[in-house]
């Protein structure tokens, strides 16, 4: 008996639910012979201040859990990767020839999310021993510094690698309790969208992690001058760095971006490190009187 | 609708034996009886014609002068058992100055304790913009002796309140005595001398559109031009909706058709963002027209939605999306 195909209608993860943008314009997804694949939401600054408001409402709940349950969500979201990984690999194909190097790479690209994954889970209740420290200070007093979250941070992922890129840049950042607000990559969003289903079976609280998808060009200058968010972290290019940095300082956000231009090894050893933590966290001193 | 309302003998102080009669018969006779007098409400009309407002949109100049409006129809409200003349003072200072924006103009009041009064009348001054509004009457339940309530309204308007917002009896509605619901508004309207009067309904505890539209019919009927009728206190679970919105302001449409009597309206409870607010002045723009869309005729009763207005106003002017924090929304690290 024949069945009616049943297509998906890919949509994004934001406040932990799947929407549609909310201007309902979608722009579509070929693949490598040039037939029509589906429909991605194309999303726009509103999409993007309500995810923001989502990831602030998600943020002081995931900011109190203990640094052992964050870890251990994070390993669970690796597995969920883990169990659909050759869906994951076979996103990483769209629109892409598949050749067996292209095969190869996509499953090792999947290979290095999971594991990206799991590297940054082990960090959630280490780095706080390695960042904070107690600082000699010559007068009767107990001096002492602790990391807190900076609070919603934004994430422009780069065009490829499209999964490991992005993972590589949310993932610190979610540790210590920020929450994220991401674009996925412009030219291959799909692998996006099925990392949003599997967030969302993670016991990742909604809204900590929102994935939007759409054009750089129209997001970019909202990412910039939006003062909720307190950071960004990701890759773009000079005439965006540019239009981040202007919209940064007059916000008064911090800036982690890496250039476009550049070629990003995204597997070498050094493309995860306790410094990526570091870069969405704040530093707390505190003065406090010895004997009182 | 409107043919059978055209008078009302129900409420006309003559009309107090037929109501006599009425509450011999019980309470579901009485309001029969009243439902027939006012018109019904068609409850599913009014939900669909409400969710047709949230899709109106509102760009630019319309949105900016609805915003502005807005804030400067808010009665700024402090409410809790915690409130301080410190506290009331800052927020009497908020409502003369919501924003440092001189584009942002003062809002229409502000509304605290009777006990709260005085102080707000020292923090804002004799003949200041903002006026003070409290809540009388036993707020929020209503269930004290008529003589305590009356003082109440008294000791307020003595102490400065430019107007006085006070509770319905609903145990009394719910039980059919209307000629006692409206003899207490009468009496509260004659203390409150120059004062304007607001008469809240509580209309979570009113249960149906059609009691909300008898209760807002009960009011009005003692009123006098300029006083306000008002959704709820706050306090309850349920509070403004558009819903219950639309039905008081149909009511008020009714009402001034068939009289010429302009009620004003205040919506209470539960508004706080702007996107809200823009809706409910759009129901009121629609239903009412430009001649309830200013603050002598219209206000919003709201704590939080101030700072949202504001927020709003600030991205309208930057061009960029504000952070809650920049407007004394609780200040967490998010």
């Amino acid at each position: 008996m024949s069945r009616l195909p049943i297509t998906k209608t890919p949509k994004v993860y934001v406040g932990g639910a799947f929407i549609r943008s909310e201007s309902a314009r979608v722009f579509p997804l070929r693949d490598a012979a040039g037939a029509f694949f589906a429909h991605i939401p194309q999303c726009t600054r509103k999409d993007l201040r309500n995810a923001i408001e989502a990831a602030a409402a998600a943020g002081p709940g995931w900011a109190k859990r203990t640094a052992y349950n964050r870890g251990q969500i994070l390993y669970r979201l690796a597995e969920m990767l883990e169990a659909r990984s050759a869906e994951l690999a076979a996103a990483l194909l769209v629109g892409v020839k598949a050749t067996p190097r292209a095969r190869a790479a996509a499953a090792r690209e999947v290979a290095a999310t999971i594991d990206r994954i799991i590297y940054y889970a082990g960090w959630a209740d280490k780095y706080e021993q390695l960042l904070g420290s107690v600082n000699p200070v010559a007068a009767p007093y107990f001096n002492f510094t602790v990391t807190e979250p900076m609070g919603v941070v934004g994430v422009l992922a780069p065009a490829t690698p499209a999964l490991l890129g992005l993972a590589s840049l949310l993932a610190p950042a979610i540790v210590s309790g920020n929450t994220v607000v991401a674009l996925a990559s412009e030219s291959q969003p799909y692998p996006a969208i099925l990392l949003g289903e599997m967030l969302a079976t993670s016991d990742l609280p909604g809204g900590v992690v929102n994935l939007l998808t759409g054009f750089r060009r129209e997001l970019v200058p909202t990412f910039a001058t939006h003062t909720h968010l307190r950071a960004l972290s990701g890759v773009a290019t000079a005439g965006e760095r540019r239009a981040l940095r202007l919209g940064a300082a007059e916000s008064v956000k911090r800036t982690r971006l890496r250039p476009a231009e550049d070629r990003i090894d995204w597997y070498a050893a050094d493309a995860q490190s306790l410094a990526a933590v570091g870069d969405t966290l704040e530093y707390k001193t505190t003065w406090h009187p010895i004997g009182a | 609708m409107r043919g059978a309302a055209a008078s009302f003998p129900l409420f006309s102080p003559a009309g107090g034996g037929i109501l006599r009669d009425l509450m011999n018969a019980g309470p579901s006779a009485s309001f029969r009886r009243l439902f027939d007098e006012v018109g019904p409400v068609d409850s599913v009309g009014v939900e669909e014609r409400v969710a047709k407002y949230a899709t109106r949109s509102l760009k630019q100049a319309a949105k900016l002068w609805g915003l502005r409006t807005a804030v400067a129809m808010v009665d700024l409200t402090t409410l809790e058992g915690k409130d301080t003349p410190g506290k009331v003072a800052s927020l009497c200072r908020k409502a003369l100055r919501p924003s440092d924006d001189p584009a942002v103009p003062p809002v229409a009041a502000v509304c605290v304790y009777p006990a709260m009064v005085r102080h707000a009348r020292r923090a804002l001054g004799p003949g200041a913009k903002v006026r003070i509004a409290s809540v009388a009457t036993a707020f929020p339940s209503g269930q004290a002796p008529l003589a305590t309530r009356l003082g109440e309204v008294r000791a307020a308007v003595a102490d400065g309140a430019d107007e006085i917002d006070m509770v319905i009896n609903r145990g009394a509605f719910l039980a059919g005595e209307f000629s006692r619901v409206q003899d207490e508004i009468a009496a509260v309207r004659d203390a409150c001398g120059r004062s304007t009067l607001k008469v809240i309904l509580e209309v979570s505890e009113l249960e149906t559109y059609d009691k909300i539209r008898a209760a807002s019919f009960l009011a009005m009927t003692v009123l006098r031009p300029g006083d306000f009728i008002k959704t709820s206190t706050g306090k309850t679970a349920l509070n403004a909706t558009l819903g219950n919105n639309q039905v008081m302001l149909e009511a008020i449409r009714d009402f001034y058709l068939d009289t010429g009597i302009p009620i004003a309206m205040k919506p209470a409870g539960g508004i706080r963002t702007a996107k809200q607010a823009l809706q409910f002045l759009v129901a009121v723009k629609e239903t009412l027209g430009d001649a309830w869309l200013n603050n002598r005729r219209y206000r919003f009763g709201a704590s939080a939605l101030l700072n949202d207005l504001v927020r709003q106003l600030a991205k309208e002017r930057t061009g960029a999306y504000q952070a809650p924090y920049y407007f004394s929304e609780a200040a967490t690290s998010y």
